[in-house]
Parts: C-alpha cells; sequence; structure tokens
C-alpha cells in the first residue's frame, strides 16, 4: 500500500507517534492559536446573538402599523458609502496586521489609522441616518418595523463604536509595550472582530437596505 | 502548511498568519472581489435588468458569496486540515444561525397564518 498516506486529515495530530497534542512531547498548542480559537467562539456566538436580531427584524418588518415601510425611507446611496467604508476599513484592518506581524510600528499607526477613520466615517453616516429617520416621525417608538430596524442597525453600530475603542486601546498599548506577545494576540483577535462586523453587515445591508427599497 | 522539525502543532490561529501565508495580495485580492459583489448587489436592485421575482434570490447568493469572500480572505479559514477546529466550529455556528432565523420564520409564518383576521376579532 505505497503512497497511501496513514492520516490524512491528522485526526491523530501527533506527527504519527500516537500522543495527542497537549500531552507528552508535543506539548499544549501554543498560547496565540488557543486565545485567537477562543475568541473565534465568542465571534461566533456574537453572530448567534445577531441572528436573533435578523430572525425578529424579518418577522416584524411588514408591520409598520400605517407608518413608513422601508421603501418610503432607505437611501441607498448612503448605504453604499457606508458599506464601501466598512469594506475598505476591513482591507486597511488586514493591512495593519500584516504590518504589526513585521513589527514595524509606524506603518501599524499608519494603517489603524485609516482604518480609525473609515470605522468613524461609517458610524458618522449611520448616525445622520437615524437621527435624521427621528426627525422625520419615524423613530423606534413609530412601528414594530422601526423598533427592530433601530434595534438591529444599533446593535451593529455599536460594535463598531466598541471596536474603534478597541483599536485607539491598541494603539495605545503598541506604543506602551511595544510588539510583546500579548500585544500581538490582542491585535490579532482585533482582527478577527472587525472583519466579523464586515460580514455581519453584509447580511445587514441585503437583509434591511436591498430587500427593504424593494418593498 | 509544511510540517515544520520540532513543530507538531498543525493548528492555525483564525485570522492568524503565519510565514508569512496572508500578504498584502490576499487582502487587495478580496478586497476586489468583494467590491465586485457589492457593486453587483448595489446595481441589481437599481437597475430593471433582471426579472424582478429573481432578485431576491440573487441578493441572497451574492450577499452569501461575499461573506465566503470575507471568511477566506479576510479571516484566512481555509478547507485544510490545519483549519479543522476553526471550519468546525464556524459549520456549528452556520447550524445555529439557520435554525434560528429559519425556524423563526418558519413559526411566525405559521401563527400569522393561523390568526383571526383582526377585522374578525374586532366583531363583539
Amino acid at each position: 500500500m505505497s503512497g497511501e498516506i496513514a492520516d490524512p486529515r491528522h485526526e491523530d495530530r501527533s506527527g504519527g507517534k500516537g500522543d495527542p497534542p497537549g500531552h507528552g512531547e508535543g506539548g499544549p498548542a501554543p498560547k496565540q492559536v488557543t486565545v485567537a480559537f477562543g475568541f473565534w467562539i465568542f465571534l461566533l456566538s456574537d453572530i448567534i446573538m445577531f441572528s436573533g436580531l435578523f430572525a425578529s427584524y424579518a418577522v416584524l418588518a411588514p408591520n409598520t402599523a400605517g407608518g413608513p415601510a422601508g421603501s418610503e425611507l432607505f437611501e441607498l446611496r448612503l448605504v453604499f458609502v457606508e458599506t464601501l467604508c466598512l469594506l475598505f476599513s476591513s482591507f486597511t484592518c488586514g493591512v495593519m496586521s500584516i504590518m504589526a506581524v513585521k513589527q514595524r510600528a509606524g506603518a501599524t499607526y499608519l494603517w489603524a489609522g485609516l482604518t480609525a477613520l473609515l470605522g468613524l466615517s461609517f458610524l458618522a453616516i449611520e448616525l445622520y441616518e437615524l437621527t435624521h429617520l427621528v426627525l422625520e416621525g419615524a423613530g423606534p417608538t413609530r412601528s414594530a418595523f422601526l423598533s427592530a430596524l433601530f434595534t438591529l442597525v444599533g446593535a451593529h453600530g455599536l460594535h463598531v463604536a466598541a471596536g474603534l475603542a478597541w483599536l485607539t486601546v491598541m494603539m495605545g498599548q503598541v506604543a506602551t509595550l511595544g510588539f510583546t506577545d500579548a500585544v500581538q494576540r490582542r491585535l490579532l483577535c482585533f482582527g478577527l472582530y472587525w472583519h466579523a462586523l464586515d460580514i455581519i453587515w453584509v447580511a445587514l445591508f441585503t437583509v434591511v437596505y436591498l430587500y427593504g427599497v424593494m418593498g | 502548511m509544511s510540517e515544520q522539525k520540532g513543530d507538531r502543532h498543525l493548528d492555525h490561529a483564525p485570522g492568524g498568519h503565519k510565514e508569512g501565508a496572508a500578504r498584502f495580495s490576499t487582502y487587495a485580492a478580496g478586497l476586489g472581489l468583494a467590491l465586485l459583489l457589492t457593486v453587483a448587489s448595489f446595481a441589481l436592485v437599481g437597475s430593471g435588468a433582471v426579472w424582478a421575482p429573481a432578485i431576491p434570490i440573487l441578493l441572497a447568493v451574492l450577499a452569501v458569496a461575499q461573506m465566503g469572500v470575507h471568511l477566506v480572505f479576510f479571516l484566512h479559514i481555509t478547507s485544510g486540515p490545519e483549519n479543522t477546529n476553526n471550519t468546525l466550529a464556524l459549520a456549528f455556528g452556520v447550524m445555529i444561525v439557520v435554525l434560528t432565523v429559519g425556524g423563526t420564520l418558519w413559526i411566525m409564518a405559521h401563527l400569522d397564518h393561523n390568526m383571526m383576521p383582526m377585522a374578525a376579532m374586532a366583531k363583539p
């Protein structure tokens, strides 16, 4: 049976020596891997929380209680610009993480700054849009549809705001602590968080805005 | 990932790039693909080029494709053995999301269908 791989999927995961990782010679997985995996689990549970908000929005969206529907309220141009801001910030965040791995502080600050700027632009447009809705008399108290809309969009916006605060703290840590292992792990987790927010936004602009304007 | 001497840890951190696996070009390619899909989604709604009843399905396909692009190019989730843990966790998450959203829509549509019309309820 030459040519056959003994353990093609690495189910044994001990390099064929019979010791599972975490025991014996191999030792446990590096901290960077376990920390990032734990954070990945958190992100997935965060996405599950959002799925609840999406489900309630989808159920409540037709219940406008005689008030305005999405097709009368949404401005797709603004949403498109918001989407571009978040997408480009995901890209700049990725470049930032490359620079952080290379331990180039100046470049890390530059790309982190760009990420923050794009994130702030996204938040500014979102706040403008939501205050505009409230001033038009389409606030969250107007109908079940608008309650669900403000909850869903607001929850995502809060996550972006928290991400911006986190990014600021991380740049402070890079400045004071330097690129230690702990700072690197936190930067890796921040990158995961920021990219996950962009994934949620893809679902959000499709379900809320694009389906919304079609009525 | 090539197995190194003395390094028997095959697991990858999600989003992690070891040995320069994630390069500028990876993110640039992801950005390009995501831009393409985003523009396609928005253009689809604005134009009347596509048969209207097909648009919601097409939008869903484009959104799922874009999430896939983000996962692969930004979060570096692959189908490789070093990513088994990450992929399995993701699959479980997707299952819960599908159950939550699909189950809610199903149950609520059923209740809505069985509910007495508002006009009939208002009668004495």
